[in-house]
């Protein structure tokens, strides 16, 4: 099964690199633009993992990951924080939000396809 | 696996640098005008942000770099530890300025000097009280996701691991999946897990949100123990993790071949004891091409390459024409106006004009980023002189072709900092004349009767007339004794040669003058005109065709050809008593018009089709200015019509022809050319051309 990723970013060139890196590893795409947009895709995206920038105009990452985990059927879906910030600060409070990893940006794809895969399994696998 | 960093991928990042930079100055000048809020300073700080992680991606470290540092106090002033004051937002805008300037260097792959950057450092750590940040701690930052440490130590044959791991209940908040964990680690080598239940309390006693398992895992793998204990870096202070090298391995451990499809066996039931209901939620199939539905609604604009416009605005053009001449065959045929060929030629005549500006519409950009560029000059202009500026910007929604935007730039830069150095007064004299003591410029764009005006007013003293006279006739550009209106004084200005070394400071010693500014606008097809008060300022007008894809043109006759002069380049035309021409030199012949000597040149003899009649009675003369305030009376057989035309270069086919501007279609399909007055005053005449310009005839 192909993993379905949504990834959000409010860079667009970020999410050009994203999109390209991960369709190309073969995973099933889907994109917003922040965390918002990112909850509105959520439902038709149906990702078996999201990975988020923090910094985000609307609804930032931590906003966005807490709403996600709100929800009872997304409690255990992976979400893989990818920013270019690495302060420990951050990074706990992203964890207390409930993310499952964090990578700093410029991301290395293959480091990044290993951490999917790390973190992911595809809806029907199990 | 790697994806390739193509030419579009630098291309989009640069193009979204250019909307990032317009926000972060959108930004400033809330600031400037004191009407931010916090969000206001949250989206500077994201536009920021976003370059130094686009910039990161392609490996421009200079400019990570310096986003960084401003990134870093940006966050001070956002998290309310940064005062926002008028030297502090100062500051900021000369960093936005620079990071301006990384991004087009990084761009246009030039190189940067790197003291502004060091010196905007400083002035950074300075605002926000910090020493220079570690540069080894800092630049950590930037490293990508860790290192292959196992290609750096190379392959020593494999080792035997014990691993002890123990979740907590947050490893499973986290949505972290220790079965995930297991099965990457298998990747490494072959993998024995055995679980630990003991721990697993009675039934009764059960806590189901807490977990109750130790595993413990035996890997023999060539990987080291840091790569390994990679593999639980997200799951790190959420577990008990044991790592330890084993002494030797033990070729009759077991291993699993696929472990995590029995251990997910293991756990499946205790997911759904965390979890009641179904785990997973129903859903559709996925759909082919799903990843390319990403982008569906996430904006509402799209990107169109240059080409494919000016491809589409010439055939709509080629449809006018085409309309045209249908409609001259069809007058010709003499049809009633009730006919229903006249009816529908009519609406497509309607439709043909809409598409026409439709298209037209798209080159069409608005006039705000460039005012934002102004913003920086007149930022710097101010510096340059010690002056305290405002700059005012009006209008700047207002659209105009992409093409006359990018060459407006030069001229109008110059018209600003002309405003600047000598529009405006300094601190002093504004303070004795009442005024306060910073100085407005204003910029405003407005569309007005087809055309676009754009205005650079200042509130400074006014033109100092007798002195542009006293300079100009210094320099031998007009005679003392010439009668000159407070316009024409201010029309001086314009004068090549005119800008003296005397006022030359550190803004306008770049051998540039208004003349040049106003050529640039002349070859746009707009016009400069100057209106000074004195005591209350100066306003240069700059007025520009909507689109350079068409023409307002007077169609004439000369020898039997049919020609196309631009109507900008026209004063007035003339029909000349015989009196009023007299010979110059060998074979030259000027016309008296409004106390001034004008030299005639006949278009016929410039373009080789006869020589210059003798009698002028039954011919007009065109009177027309140029570039430098040249002025030139040019022969025509007659005037056939005023119209708009569709400009078709010849210079791709033909090289450049002088004294041919472009060629056009007219109605009945004939190509007529359209004349560049410019350079045939400039063949005719030669360079003294300019020089009789002012020469009283009284």
């Amino acid at each position: 099964m192909t993993l379905r990723i949504l990834a959000v970013d409010d860079s667009r060139t970020m999410r050009n690199l994203l999109s390209a890196a991960l369709v190309q590893a073969g995973f099933d795409v889907h994109l917003a633009e922040d965390g918002e947009d990112g909850l509105q895709r959520l439902q038709e995206a149906a990702p078996d993992v999201v990975i988020t920038d923090i910094n985000m105009p609307r609804l930032d990452g931590f906003g966005f990951i807490e709403a996600i985990r709100g929800s009872h059927s997304n409690r255990n879906l992976p979400i893989l924080v990818l920013t270019t910030e690495s302060a420990p600060e951050l990074k706990s409070r992203a964890r207390a939000a409930g993310a499952t990893g964090w990578i700093v940006k410029p991301f290395d794809e293959v480091k990044l396809v290993a951490a999917i895969e790390r973190v992911a399994v595809a809806r029907g696998e199990a | 696996m790697s994806i390739v960093i193509t030419d579009d991928f630098r291309e989009s990042f640069f193009q979204e640098c250019e909307d990032l930079l317009e926000a972060m100055n959108d930004g400033f000048r809330l600031m400037v005008e004191d009407q931010h809020e916090i969000e206001t300073v949250h989206a500077v700080f994201r536009a920021v942000h976003s370059i130094k992680g686009g910039a990161g991606a392609f490996g421009l470290d200079t400019l990570v770099e310096f986003a960084h540092h401003f990134e870093t106090a940006l966050d001070k002033l956002r998290s309310g530890k940064l005062d926002l004051d008028d030297e502090v937002l100062a500051l900021f805008q000369r960093c936005g300025d620079h990071l301006a300037d990384l991004v087009a260097a990084a761009r246009d792959g030039a190189p940067m000097d790197e003291a502004v950057g060091a010196q905007l450092n400083g002035e950074l750590n300075d605002a926000i009280g910090t020493t220079p940040p570690d540069e080894a701690s800092d630049s950590h930052d930037f490293q990508p996701t860790g290192l292959d440490l196992a290609l750096a130590l190379g392959a020593a044959g494999s080792s035997r691991y014990e691993i002890i791991f123990e979740p907590f209940a947050e490893l499973f908040r986290s949505g972290n999946e220790p079965a995930l964990l297991f099965r990457a680690l298998a990747r490494m080598g072959p993998l024995a897990v055995t679980m630990d239940s003991t721990a697993i309390p009675q039934f009764a006693d059960l806590d189901p949100s807490k977990p109750h398992l130790i595993w413990r895992l035996e890997l023999e793998s060539e990987e080291t123990i840091e790569t390994i204990t990679d593999a639980f870096e997200f799951v790190e202070g959420m577990c008990r993790l044991e790592i330890v090298e084993l002494e030797a391995p033990d070729p009759g451990s077991t291993s699993l071949d696929d472990p995590p499809a029995s251990l997910l066996d293991v756990l499946a039931p205790l997911s759904d004891a965390t979890e009641p209901g179904p785990v997973r939620a129903q859903r559709a199939p996925p759909a082919a091409g799903r990843a390319e539905s990403a982008n569906r609604n996430s904006s509402a604009t799209i990107r169109v390459d240059l080409e494919r416009v000016d491809k589409l605005i010439n055939l709509v053009g080629e449809l006018v024409i085409k309309e045209a001449m249908l409609s001259q065959s069809i007058t010709k045929i003499a049809l009633p106006s009730e006919n229903e060929v006249s009816v529908g030629l009519e609406s497509l005549k309607q439709l043909a004009g809409e598409i026409q500006e439709g298209v037209m519409a798209i080159r069409a950009q608005p006039v705000k980023p460039m005012f934002q560029r102004m913003s920086r000059i007149v930022r710097e202009a101010g510096l340059a002189t010690g002056k305290r500026v405002r700059l005012v910007t009006q209008g700047e929604h207002t659209e105009v072709d992409k093409t006359v935007i990018e060459r407006l730039v030069d001229p109008l830069t110059h018209m600003i900092r002309n405003a600047v150095d000598h529009g405006l007064e300094d601190s002093e004299t504004r303070r004795s004349a009442g005024k306060p003591e910073e100085g407005t410029v204003i910029l405003s764009a407005a569309h007005r009767s087809g055309r676009v005006m754009i205005d650079i007013s200042d509130d400074g003293g006014g033109i100092n007339r007798a002195r542009v006279r006293k300079i100009a006739e210094e320099k031998g550009l007009v005679p003392p004794d010439a009668d000159l209106s407070p316009t024409e004084i201010d029309n001086l200005l314009f004068l090549p040669g005119f800008s003296s070394k005397e006022e030359v400071s550190a803004l306008s010693g770049r051998g540039v003058g208004l003349d040049v500014a106003r050529s640039e606008v002349q070859a746009l097809g707009g016009r400069v005109s100057i209106t000074s008060n004195p005591g209350e300022g100066t306003t240069f007008s700059i007025s520009l065709p909507l689109t350079l894809a068409v023409l307002e043109g007077m169609v004439i006759e000369v020898a039997g050809q049919t020609m196309v002069v631009p109507i900008t380049a026209i004063q007035e035309t003339l029909q000349p008593k015989t009196a009023e021409i007299h010979p110059v030199g060998h074979d030259g012949r000027v016309v008296v018009n409004r106390d001034r000597l004008v030299p005639i040149v006949d278009l016929g003899e410039v373009f080789g089709f006869r020589s210059a009649p003798d009698i002028l009675d039954h011919h007009v003369l065109l009177l027309v200015e140029t570039d430098n305030n040249r002025h030139c009376a040019l022969i025509v057989d007659g005037i056939q019509d005023q119209r708009q035309v569709v400009i078709k270069s010849l210079e791709s086919n033909y090289g450049h022809v002088n004294g041919v501007a472009a060629a056009t279609i007219l109605g009945d399909g004939r190509i007529a050319l359209i004349i560049d007055p410019d350079g045939i005053i400039r063949d005719a005449t030669g360079h003294a051309g300019g020089e009789i310009q002012f020469f009283s005839a009284g």
